[in-house]
């Protein structure tokens, strides 16, 4: 497993277009990715879920991502988290 | 019978035409039994295919109509039904309770909204009509109903609340305007009514049996007026003809350079009072912003505004207004507004009172704060601070050690910042005498007219008694506007008027022979007074 944390830079936070985009990105990479934050954790390719945590700016949050290649995903998933959130 | 009632302006303008009322669609969905819970899920998982395929195809729509911001919601609908726990649980109460599908969609509809309706943050609260929305397009097709195509002819639409996906989809030749019971200023709706430059209302009780009548919506006034007699039909007609015929006199006059024929080159800015302002601001060419009012932040809320907030509405409009001034002017409130946490004593005479500049010097930590947010975001922009009230230089050097102060405070914290320039309001006739010892001090002044009025003449402007005595172009206060711009000149700094007479296009010629340097008003008056700088003698 790998993990990284993000500070959230989004005025909304985790808001509904990039969360859907990021289940595409999550299924693209064939890896499970799990977003906690404050003690709480969803799965990233569960959109309903992930805004459900009502992550805001300025939260930062920690993304483990567990498959094949891990390593690399996890600097995609890194890449992609900076680019929309 | 004509009927009259007060709304929310979403969007200002006039419609005149036949109210359409969109019915509420949240069609009563009735719980039955079933046999085959397989095949209820397959029929769901058909339906929900084809409202995601309906959706991709509203935002293509949308897309091209009112373009990519606006329409991403769409899109966005189309990944929530593809949700996994959307749609095990639609799956799970077709299972477990034997049910329709009809039934377990709207059913998990109301829990999803109920979760996100209880949300503290405002944006995740507003996604509970996302969730109903969506539903209802499943039991639609569920029910195999085709979408409302009742709007045929130009009308002005009338609905409870109209869903993003609803609005979007209204024949945009057959919409005159738009009047709500519920939605907010920020609603889709309302960004929607902007794009597609109609009036709108919100907050007005909807009648459906209204539905076929004639309308008004008088967006100036925030009036909607159902069944109005033939005087208010005339009454508004001439008022809509008068309408088109200045905007389309007046757009030809966009993109022009505001210069008099004397070749005078005139600034010319806008007054706004919230960052949502600035998009109305730029429409109408605005060249600048030349007052920004910073009330709204501190308005309307519990407790003082942050920060960080104060800096993202800063920030937002410098870099909206890309490199052009923008003049924001300090907090300028008192006694007479109604700001709880200020815990201000009552003031008999709150106009003359602890306000706006006296009330930031008395308590320089709310000041700081503003002047930190303000200063940070001179990093992202021209900006230009302004400040209110002034009566004397004292004010002025006590302010910019201030200033001074929050820079050190920046430096060592390791916080940028850009240039700024400082500036202050003439708004008391003790400002205008000393405007030559004041110019010394600032980079510019801006003349604030309807208090310089009120203060020169000692006529309240609350008092309506008064108006017979307040003579707005009282030669008293255009001799202390000419001495304030006189003195600026001296010293080599510019001079602008931000007041209404700035909109005042009786007197734009006299301030140009002033020789004043920049005129900031409403946005819908910009267009106006560039016509009357540019074709006046």
């Amino acid at each position: 497993m790998k993990t990284f944390n993000y500070t959230i830079t989004d005025e909304v936070g985790i808001h509904a277009r990039p969360a859907g985009q990021l289940k595409k990105k999550v299924k693209e990479l064939g890896i499970k990715a799990v977003l906690g934050v404050d003690g709480k954790e969803a799965d990233v390719t569960k959109t309903l879920q992930l805004m459900q945590l009502g992550v805001k700016k300025g939260q930062t949050v920690t993304i483990s991502v567990e498959g094949d290649n891990e390593e690399e995903a996890a600097v995609a998933l890194e890449e992609f988290f900076k680019e929309n959130f | 019978m004509s009927k009259c009632i007060s709304g929310k302006i979403v969007y200002d303008g006039i419609a005149v035409g036949k109210i359409y009322y969109y019915g509420v669609k949240a069609s009563v969905v009735k719980r039955s039994k079933i046999d085959d819970a397989n095949a209820e899920i397959e029929r769901y998982k058909k339906a929900r295919d084809q409202a995601i395929d309906e959706l991709n195809d509203i935002y293509e729509k949308a897309l091209v109509e009112v373009g990519e911001a606006n329409a991403a919601i769409f899109e966005t609908h189309a990944m929530l039904l593809d949700d996994d726990d959307y749609n095990d649980s639609v799956y799970n109460i077709i299972e477990t309770q034997m049910v329709n599908a009809e039934y377990a969609v709207a059913t998990t509809a109301d829990n999803f909204a109920k979760m996100f309706s209880e949300m503290e943050d405002e944006y995740f609260r507003a996604r509970s009509a996302d969730m109903i929305d969506i539903s209802e397009r499943v039991i639609r097709v569920l029910e195999n109903r085709k979408e409302d195509e009742g709007l045929t002819s130009p009308s002005i639409v009338i609905a409870e609340n109209l869903a993003p996906s609803e609005t979007v989809q209204l024949d945009k030749s057959c919409l005159l305007g738009f009047v709500t019971h519920q939605g907010s200023v920020n609603s889709h709706t309302a960004i929607l009514a902007r794009a597609m430059n109609i009036p709108a209302l919100v907050e007005i009780e909807i009648d459906p049996e209204w539905n076929g009548k004639m309308g008004i919506i008088d967006g100036n006034e925030g009036i909607f007026i159902v069944d109005p007699t033939s005087q208010e039909l005339d009454k508004y007609n001439k008022k809509l003809l008068e309408q088109k015929e200045k905007q389309q006199l007046l757009q030809q006059y966009k993109g022009k350079e505001t210069i008099s024929k004397s070749g005078k080159k005139i600034k010319l800015f806008a007054n706004i009072g919230n960052v949502s302002d600035v998009a109305a601001a730029l429409e109408n060419d605005a060249e600048g912003i030349g007052l920004f009012r910073s009330e709204f932040l501190y308005l309307g809320t519990d407790d003082y505004p942050s920060e960080e907030e104060q800096f993202q509405a800063y920030k937002t409009v410098a870099e909206m207004m890309a490199g052009k001034l923008v003049v924001i002017r300090t907090l300028d409130i008192g006694a007479d507004k109604q700001v709880d946490y200020f815990d201000l004593e009552k003031e008999d005479n709150p106009a003359m009172g602890l306000r706006a500049i006296r009330l930031c010097l008395t308590r320089p930590e709310i000041f700081k704060t503003q002047l930190r947010a303000l200063i940070r975001a001179s990093a992202y922009g021209n900006i230009a601070i302004m400040y209110p009230m002034i009566i004397s230089v004292d004010e002025v050097r006590r302010i910019k050690d201030l200033v001074e102060e929050v820079k050190k405070e920046l430096d060592a914290a390791g916080v940028g910042y850009g240039k700024f320039s400082q500036g202050i309001m003439i708004e008391t006739p003790a400002s205008a005498v000393i405007s030559d010892l004041l110019a010394k001090e600032v980079d510019f002044f801006s003349i604030g007219t309807n208090d310089l009025i009120q203060y020169t003449l000692a006529a309240d402007r609350q008092n309506p008694k008064l108006e017979l005595f307040t003579d707005t172009h009282h030669e008293a206060v255009l001799r202390l506007i000419k001495m304030a711009i006189d003195n600026g000149h001296k010293e080599g700094i510019w001079v602008g008027i931000c007041g209404e007479l700035g909109a005042d296009t009786t007197l734009t010629s006299r301030f140009l022979e002033m020789g004043i340097d920049e005129l900031s008003v409403s946005s819908s008056f910009l267009l106006k007074v560039r016509r009357q700088v540019i074709e006046g003698d």
